[in-house]
């Protein structure tokens, strides 16, 4: 028996935990939008607007007196943190007032001060402005992003299965976006527009495993007519067990992998992947499944055996 | 499921070794490339901004000040026509880009509106072809007039000023020789530039940051500027700073007396005196007269040169200069003069450019990230590899040589769309490394449960492959359909993320349907196995 052969022939009773399921994740849920409503998101300069500049610098440098000397500049706010490394710094600067205008000067004045203040050679890695205007399209385009993604989830599992499985997917869908919202919000990890392509995937992938899921659902439905529906879900999700850990175990050795050697710039992104992947995992089997036993799904499949050439 | 015509094995191994020849180029650096024989395509990944560091620059074009402009000409043609034909008013003004204003006698108002429909004639002229149609509203009440651009005619020309200035930034770009810019026109009054290996934008975004605006005109030497009243200047004329200190103020007469747009050249040079950076400059036919006639009429005169309404320099007219060819000096650097005459070259903005967004990446910090994301991938692909041997040995073997060519297809669409491949790209190729196994996953727990439901080893392989087809389908059409989203909706690193992740979705299919399962066919009708050790 091959030891890296898991989860044949289960036949766990996931459905038993439907209500403890629920409960902890209606928890999750209200815990992020209560996190969110009172810490909000650590909005980057793609959403928030303002100036970003990555220096490497030749010595390790004092980050107390660097910020004391870049906050008596009048730039308002200005953010200064280690990046990755101790040479590497990160400086943000708060969006200025009067518009567009006004933002490109932030980068002359910092770079001048810098050149002034520090010991060491300065290397400027990575300049990023964006003004009031462009970050308040960003964040529309983003929102805009996540809802027409979802909406189209919704409908095109409504055109391949039914609309209680439609329905199903998509509040696991809303589910796993929430949490990842929360979590970002708890640890106040800097939420840019990377995290909206990260979100963007996690909603493709958590679907992903669900369709897997409801796919077997619905053969099973076909199969057993008779079978009590919380049985027949039991029966499908340990189906597809194998499958589901199989895929979640290798799309999460590469993401780690990602996530420890991909540098400092991708981190965030792939820490958003790696959640979405367990939440998403979770979902389709705790939550998305369980759902069709409430949304009382059809039972009588032998007339609609068109949507899906029967098999066998 | 299990049967491969001749044809279709032929075929599969051909696109597969298309693929390879496309993806072979990017082991190779450019020189050795330019010596390989010519079958072998020579198109490399195309690296975006954020891998090959360089600057994005995002800028609008002011047209609001172009509107302004229309209003302040037509005001002044307006009030000179007015004068010119007797006609006495009061009270105007200009609010919200309509001038308003009453006249005295109000049965002079249709012969007014004749004459002022012609005045809008002459100002059509020189940014769109004279219509029949008038650009010009005039709204009539009793003896109040108003008068205001049409918004069709703001339109035009806000629209005629933007494509000026894409292809005056154009010009000025190229002046300075940057390899490879990328100007393109965004929206309606929107320029996208980027700038390959540019990490420091700052020269850019300041030749960018100027309108360019050439002026020679006359100083007012009547008047004298009064600190205290610094508004303050006669009629005709006008008060400007020096650019090189704003403290310091010209009373000049409004009346241009030769613009830039007379200008055929202008070089950076040294005046042959002072050994000072100077910017020489030489006038067309039209030019050259008017600059001639001036300067004969005004010897002894200082005439300013104004540049975006500071005045560079004043110096006095020594002689009539009739060859159409001039200095300007005004305490440059050699790089400033250098930079002026680009300007100059280049022609002035219709409008002033806004910088909207700047992004730019440091030539180092992009091989950092090809580096981390090389070994990101390299690591994470060898472990997804022990992983699915381990779990699914031989198959899993046939699995990795999928994953193995899965990359390489994707590698080798890459280099022959020339899509761009961003940080946020190579992670969607490090995810779909993660995710391409998922087909045969599917297929080989598939065929596990028929095995274990008792059927023979062919029939399971075969209905494993036909049952798990739907589901695989579903399941990546989801998928598909984020990263088709994520194209449209996003910009730049994220847009190169859905290319990656999309073209990784059809290779991963269509390598588990054809290379694996070629191979586990191959496996079955050689090896006849009693039973599969899944």
């Amino acid at each position: 028996m091959n030891i890296f052969s898991f989860a044949i022939n289960t036949k766990i009773k996931f459905l038993s935990f439907r209500k403890p399921a629920f409960v902890l994740s209606m928890a999750l849920i209200i815990s992020s939008i209560l996190i969110y409503s009172i810490n909000g998101l650590n909005f980057g300069i793609d959403f928030r607007g303002g100036t970003l500049i990555e220096i490497e610098t030749t010595e390790t440098e004092n980050l107390g007196n660097l910020r004391r000397s870049l906050n008596s500049l009048n730039l308002g706010d200005v953010q200064v943190q280690e990046f990755g490394s101790p040479k590497n710094i990160l400086i943000r600067v708060e969006q200025q007032a009067g518009g567009d205008k006004t933002q490109q000067n932030v980068v002359n004045i910092v770079k001048a001060e810098l050149n002034t203040s520090l010991n060491s050679d300065v290397n400027f890695r990575r300049t990023e402005v964006v003004g009031p205007k462009v970050s308040a399209e960003l964040i529309k385009a983003g929102v805009i992003a996540i809802i027409v993604a979802v909406f189209a989830m919704l409908i095109y599992i409504w055109f391949r299965f039914e609309w209680q499985f439609s329905l199903g997917a998509v509040i696991a869908l809303i589910h796993d976006v929430l949490l990842t919202l929360g979590i970002f919000s708890l640890l106040q990890l800097e939420f840019n527009l990377s995290i909206i392509a990260a979100i963007l995937t996690i909603v493709g992938y958590s679907m992903n495993d669900t369709v897997v899921v409801y796919d077997r659902v619905r053969e099973n439905l076909r199969k057993h007519r008779k079978k009590d529906i919380l049985d027949l879900l039991n029966i499908s999700i340990n189906e597809t067990l194998s499958r589901t850990i199989m895929t979640s175990v290798t799309t999460l050795l590469a993401l780690l992998s990602l996530y420890i050697f991909g540098g400092s710039v991708i981190k965030g992104f792939t820490f958003a992947m790696i959640w979405g992947v367990l939440v998403g995992t979770y979902s389709s089997i705790f939550i998305a499944a369980p759902l069709l036993n409430y949304l009382e799904v059809k039972r009588d499949w032998s007339t609609s055996g068109a949507v899906e050439s029967t098999q066998k | 499921m299990l049967h491969f015509s001749r044809s279709k094995i032929i075929s599969i191994c051909a696109i597969s070794i298309v693929a390879m020849f496309l993806a072979l180029p990017n082991l190779f650096s450019d020189q050795k490339i330019s010596n390989f024989p010519s079958f072998i395509p020579s198109q490399k990944v195309n690296l975006g901004l954020d891998l090959q560091g360089g600057s994005h620059l995002l800028l609008e074009v002011d047209t609001d000040s172009i509107e302004k402009e229309k209003i302040e000409d037509l005001t002044f043609d307006l009030r000179r026509m007015l004068k010119k034909d007797g006609i006495k008013y009061n009270n105007l003004k200009v609010i919200d880009d309509s001038i308003i204003f009453k006249i005295t006698d109000a049965t002079l108002v249709s012969g007014l509106v004749k004459n002022i429909k012609e005045l809008s004639q002459s100002t059509s002229q020189n940014a769109v072809s004279a219509q029949s149609k008038s650009n010009l509203e005039i709204d009539i009440n009793n003896d109040l007039i108003n008068v205001s651009l049409t918004d069709d005619y703001l339109k035009q020309i806000s629209i005629s000023a933007v494509n000026q200035s894409i292809e005056i930034v154009r010009r000025r770009i190229d002046e300075l020789g940057t390899r490879e810019p990328t100007i393109q026109k965004q929206g309606t009054s929107r320029i996208l530039i980027q700038l390959p290996g540019l990490d420091d934008p700052e020269r850019i975004k300041s030749l960018l940051g100027k309108t360019a605006k050439l002026t020679f005109k006359l100083v007012d030497q009547k008047a004298s500027y009064d600190p205290s009243n610094p508004t303050k200047a006669p009629v005709g004329s006008e008060i400007l700073s020096s650019d090189s200190n704003s403290e310091f103020k010209y009373i000049v007469k409004k009346k241009v007396m030769v613009g830039g747009e007379n200008l055929v050249d202008a070089q950076p040079g040294f005046d042959s005196q002072t050994n000072e950076p100077v910017v020489n400059f030489r006038f067309d036919r039209i030019g050259a007269k008017k600059f001639g006639k001036v300067t004969k009429a005004n010897i002894g005169k200082p005439f300013a040169i104004i540049l975006d309404n500071k005045v560079v320099s004043a110096p006095v007219i020594r002689d009539a200069i009739l060859g159409g060819s001039g200095q300007i000096s005004g305490g440059f650097s050699a790089e400033e003069a250098a930079d002026l005459a680009v300007l100059l070259r280049a022609g002035a903005l219709p409008a002033p450019l806004v910088i909207l967004e700047e992004r730019s990446v440091g030539p180092d910090l992009g091989a950092d990230s090809i580096l981390a994301g090389k070994i990101a991938a390299l690591i994470g692909f060898i472990a997804v590899i022990i992983f699915m041997v381990l779990v699914y040995r031989s198959f899993g073997f046939f699995a990795d040589v999928a994953l193995i060519l899965n990359l390489i297809m994707v590698l080798g669409i890459l280099s022959l769309l020339q899509a761009t491949l961003t940080l946020p790209g190579i992670a969607g190729i490090i995810l779909t490394i993660g995710m391409a196994v998922d087909a045969n996953v599917l297929i080989f727990e598939r065929i596990k449960e028929e095995l274990r439901s008792g059927s023979s080893v062919i029939n399971s392989v075969d209905s494993g492959y036909k049952r798990a087809l739907s589901t695989i389908l579903d399941a990546n059409i989801t998928t598909l359909i984020a990263a088709s989203i994520l194209f449209f909706m996003g910009s730049g690193p994220v847009k190169g993320f859905s290319v990656t992740l999309a073209i990784g979705i059809f290779t991963s299919v269509f390598t588990a349907f054809t290379v694996t399962r070629l191979m586990v066919s191959i496996y079955i009708s050689k090896m006849k196995p009693k039973e599969l050790r899944l």
